[in-house]
């Protein structure tokens, strides 16, 4: 760090054997803000100075499998998502640009979304298996990566009636929305493009290739409700046919 | 007990949100509102610096015959204001709670500009719910 600051935790961490990546790491450089009084308190007990600084592993250093523990704020969740839908918004040219740009970045999410779940249940179960069928495909994404991105299952998967290539994940509140209200001149806005692009880059990583929309299906009881329509390739019918 | 209105008042003295709940005080013209608003940022500016030992609150509640007027100032500078009768005793619970809908609904909200006027459905729905349970 370029600046000299007698602050006794600074202190530790440069006189130490940590490496000069530690400092640049965002968990390190938060001691700057943290309150002088209450960690010095302990900087001056020999053994508790490892444990003060590994209270926080960096986050490039945690275990990728503890998914249970590691909780993220809703509120940072929102802040950050909106900025996104602002930063989107001085980009785009009418709606359905802005749909299609938050759907790209969803996707970027959605890809390693997956690896991740793979991974974890390759190391969890010991007889890890890949999804080739559409349906455990389709529950998995409501069921699995929906709790891995919002924290709870999707409250609905359904099943065209009209289309056979068409499904639909249903979420009654969802995360992302919870705050956003949409104004009236662009109200066909649905800000959950983003989550739709989450699912189609799940499906395209399963070799499922679908477009994937979102739409929004507000009533009475869910104000904020939102239906992920995914419409698949007719390749996907085709192979699913020859697997029955 | 009643409550008749809200107004929130941003940092620079303009009044970003304006509602009435119920009938009781004068109706004021909107241009009249902004004048009154711009007006009680600048008593509250001089009523922060009256204390004789450091810096003040400023105003909290100001009472009329009638009416009684209570502003939370949040440490961003934004004021939340609500007109009551003078037997409303819950003003400032109600306000804690306008100020916890606004934080979610209005500066979470992509679609809302700071120090702009609040446009938000969510934040309309949630203000209806809080004045409605806190008249009961």
């Amino acid at each position: 760090m370029a600046y000299t600051q007698p602050h006794p935790r600074q202190s530790i961490l440069s006189t130490s054997s940590h490496s000069s990546v530690e400092h640049l790491s965002p968990t390190a450089s938060s001691t700057r803000f943290s309150l002088p009084a209450a960690p010095s308190i302990h900087t001056t007990l020999g053994s508790s100075r490892q444990t003060a600084t590994r209270v926080v592993p960096n986050i490039y250093d945690r275990n990728l499998n503890k998914a249970r523990s590691s909780e993220v704020s809703a509120s940072a969740y929102a802040f950050l998502f909106s900025e996104i839908v602002q930063y989107t918004q001085k980009r785009v040219s009418g709606i359905n640009d802005f749909e299609r740009r938050l759907n790209t970045m969803g996707y970027r999410i959605g890809t390693r979304i997956l690896e991740l779940l793979i991974w974890r249940n390759e190391s969890s179960s010991k007889t890890p298996k890949r999804e080739i069928r559409l349906l455990p495909v389709l529950l998995m994404i409501q069921s699995q990566v929906w709790k891995a991105v919002f924290g709870k299952a999707a409250d609905g998967l359904e099943k065209s009636s009209a289309n056979v290539d068409e499904y639909m994940i249903i979420d009654n509140d969802p995360l992302l929305e919870r705050h956003i209200s949409v104004p009236r001149d662009i109200s066909q806005l649905s800000c959950s493009s983003f989550t739709a692009g989450i699912v189609e880059a799940v499906l395209d990583g399963l070799n499922f290739p679908a477009r994937v929309t979102a739409h929004n299906t507000a009533n009475a009881q869910y104000p904020n409700k939102v239906t992920i329509l995914i419409k698949l390739e007719k390749s996907v019918l085709e192979r699913e046919e020859l697997l029955k | 007990m009643a409550i008749f209105g809200l107004w929130i008042i941003n940092k620079a003295g303009g009044l970003v949100y304006q509602k009435s709940f119920a009938e009781g005080l004068a109706q004021l013209t909107s241009n009249e509102q902004l004048v009154l608003a711009g007006t009680l940022h600048g008593i509250h500016a001089i009523t922060s610096r009256l204390s004789p030992n450091g810096s003040s609150s400023g105003a909290n509640v100001i009472e009329g015959e009638t009416f009684k007027m209570t502003i939370f100032l949040t440490v961003t500078g934004t004021k939340f204001v609500l007109l009551t009768s003078l037997t409303e005793t819950i003003a400032e619970h109600i306000l804690q709670r306008i100020y916890e809908a606004y934080s979610d609904a209005v500066m979470k909200n992509p679609f809302h500009t700071p120090e702009m006027p609040v446009r938000s459905e969510g934040f309309e729905t949630r203000v209806n719910a809080i004045i409605g349970s806190g008249q009961t």
